[in-house]
């Protein structure tokens, strides 16, 4: 029972900031029908701007307190990584927008290198220490279940995050010209929209998601390097698919039910192939329920429609 | 007469068919201006260059004596044209009020900020466009069915709908595109009775329509497309009787 209670824990934990990333996937590929491969780059990107600029305050003004410190990374990576976005869509899908969908597919894994690459010019092959600015230390124990004061905070943080947006995408004017431009951007046009503004907002926002869940990625896992983006972002992409691709709230609910899965499939997997395996094997849960998604139910949990679409 | 819409020469090729050969006519503010002519004689493609929807090849379009951009469809609506489509375009996944609603998007500002801060200011953008959203599906007749999604709506009604989320625009030049396709005689006369509201109301019709009772009854000026050219205008009376105009409808060997 204790065991069951603390692997949702964790599961909560991975899966909301797979959730916050495959927010991004989801929104892209709504409104351009585009699987964006550079998406998980971002997510590295934006811990490593974080990174980069927490060591840079903490030397240039020591004793600053460390609530800060992760403040400052954030207000710097965040528009970092939403110019970043911004950049990627304006010069390498932009132009691409009418050409056949492979194109811009083969484009989005071209800038997943060229992003890798250069962050490893920058920041170096070597991993490097993400400070735990937050306690990650274990509190006392509630029910026998083990909570930091970083998973309450990541917690909050995606939550907070998801239902923003989701008031943002059903509430506002913004929200409202993205879901007209989802269903054709050239009608919306024709109707007064902006649909470049719409699909460079669109990038901008799931950029800034994707920088936020760097932050807590590393800030968790206490490490941060140039093909950290790499896991997240193939997972993040699983729950998007897993929840139904191009569906919001499915994309939140397929990051927590992958990370729930994950962690249970962690927390028993010894007992399941008696012995034979330990939990260092907790990634092929997430590639398992992607073969069985596109086997069974392509259009994913609360997806429909896919097939009009591809 | 003002002039609300003034082409000039506009030209369009697609590959080697010339599509429109110098169409240069006049709109005149008020007015129901119907565009007829037989079937691929380039009148819808005349709605697509006009609205940005394709690129002009030549000559340009003149809106209260300015130059409409190119190339921008959502510039063109902020001077003041809105469409409708031939076959039916909603956002069929978005209720009738929000399709509404963001035809109003180009006259509503609030930004990201304002909205996630539930701002005051924003708020009483949203109910302003909410009202003024709900207001404008009345006046088209379809008020009861704001809430239905829109791919649940009536042929009909669907056809409405398309002319409120133009008219949410705000614009000064309506263009409808064959609005009565597809309708029987008391929708057609439902319809021409909201296209007379509406030019009671100030804004100027520019109609492409086949159904030549309602061209005859509604519009004041009509213009005759044939092979991209524009072989004649003038009031419907008098296009009725030109000669040219007979004999693109019927064929040449009639008028010999």
């Amino acid at each position: 029972m204790e065991t069951l209670l603390q692997q949702t824990l964790n599961g909560l934990v991975a899966g909301s900031i797979y959730a916050l990333v495959a927010l991004g996937y989801t929104m892209v590929y709504g409104i351009l029908g585009l699987i964006n491969f550079a998406h998980g780059e971002i997510v590295m990107v934006g811990a490593l701007v974080a990174l980069q600029t927490i060591l840079f305050l903490s030397s240039a003004v020591p004793g600053l307190p460390p609530l800060v410190l992760l403040l400052a990374g954030v207000v710097v990576a965040v528009p970092a990584c939403m110019a970043l976005g911004y950049l990627i869509e304006r010069i390498g899908y932009r132009r691409l927008r009418n050409a056949p969908r492979l194109a811009p597919l083969i484009t989005a894994i071209g800038v997943s290198f060229l992003l890798q690459t250069l962050a490893m010019i920058i920041w170096g092959r070597e991993f490097h220490v993400f400070p735990q600015l937050i306690d990650t230390a274990p509190m006392q124990p509630v029910a026998g279940v083990v909570v930091s004061p970083m998973q309450i905070f990541t917690i909050v943080v995606a939550f907070t995050l998801m239902g923003g947006l989701m008031l943002l995408v059903n509430k506002s004017r913004l929200g409202r010209a993205m879901r007209a431009t989802a269903e054709n951007h050239r009608v919306a046009g024709l109707m007064g929209i902006n649909a470049n503004g719409v699909i460079a907002a669109t990038f901008i926002i799931g950029s800034g998601l994707a920088a936020l869940a760097g932050v807590l990625f590393a800030s968790n896992y206490a490490i941060a390097h140039y093909s950290m983006g790499f896991t997240p972002g193939l997972k993040a992409f699983t729950a998007a698919v897993l929840g139904g691709i191009g569906n919001l709230p499915g994309a939140m609910v397929g990051g927590l039910v992958l990370g729930l899965v994950e962690s249970f499939g962690a927390g028993y997997i010894e007992h399941l192939s008696f012995g034979f395996l330990n939990s260092s094997y907790q990634d092929i849960f997430a590639f398992m329920i992607l073969g069985a998604v596109l086997i069974f139910r392509p259009s994913g949990l609360l997806g429909e429609r896919v097939a009009d679409r591809a | 007469m003002i002039t609300l819409l003034e082409s000039r020469t506009v030209n369009k090729r697609f590959g080697g068919l010339q599509a429109l050969t110098d169409v240069s006519l006049k709109i005149h503010r008020g007015e129901v201006y119907g565009l007829i002519g037989p079937n691929g004689a380039g009148k819808t493609t005349f709605f697509n260059v006009l609205t940005g929807a394709y690129p002009i090849d030549g000559g340009e379009f003149v809106m209260n004596g300015a130059e409409l951009p190119v190339g921008k469809p959502h510039r063109i609506v902020a001077h003041g044209i809105a469409r409708t489509f031939q076959n039916i375009r909603l956002f069929r996944e978005l209720t009738a009020l929000e399709n509404v609603m963001a035809g109003h998007h180009i006259r509503t500002s609030a930004g990201v900020w304002g909205i996630l801060a539930q701002s005051r200011a924003a708020r009483e953008e949203e109910r302003l466009v909410t009202e003024r959203a709900l207001e404008i599906l009345d006046y088209v007749g379809i008020g009861r069915h704001a809430d239905t999604v829109a791919r649940n709506l009536s042929y009909g009604d669907q056809r409405r709908l398309e002319i409120a989320r133009a008219l949410a625009t705000e614009p000064q030049l309506l263009a409808l595109d064959e609005p009565a396709a597809g309708m029987n005689a008391t929708e057609t006369a439902g319809l021409r009775a909201l296209i007379e509201t509406i030019r009671a109301d100030g804004v100027t019709v520019l109609l492409i329509e086949h159904d030549v009772k309602l061209i005859m009854g509604l519009c004041d000026r009509v213009a005759v497309l044939d092979f991209g050219k524009k072989i004649a205008e003038g009031t419907p009376a008098e296009v009725q009787r030109d000669p040219g105009v007979i004999r693109a409808y019927l064929g040449d060997h009639r008028a010999h």
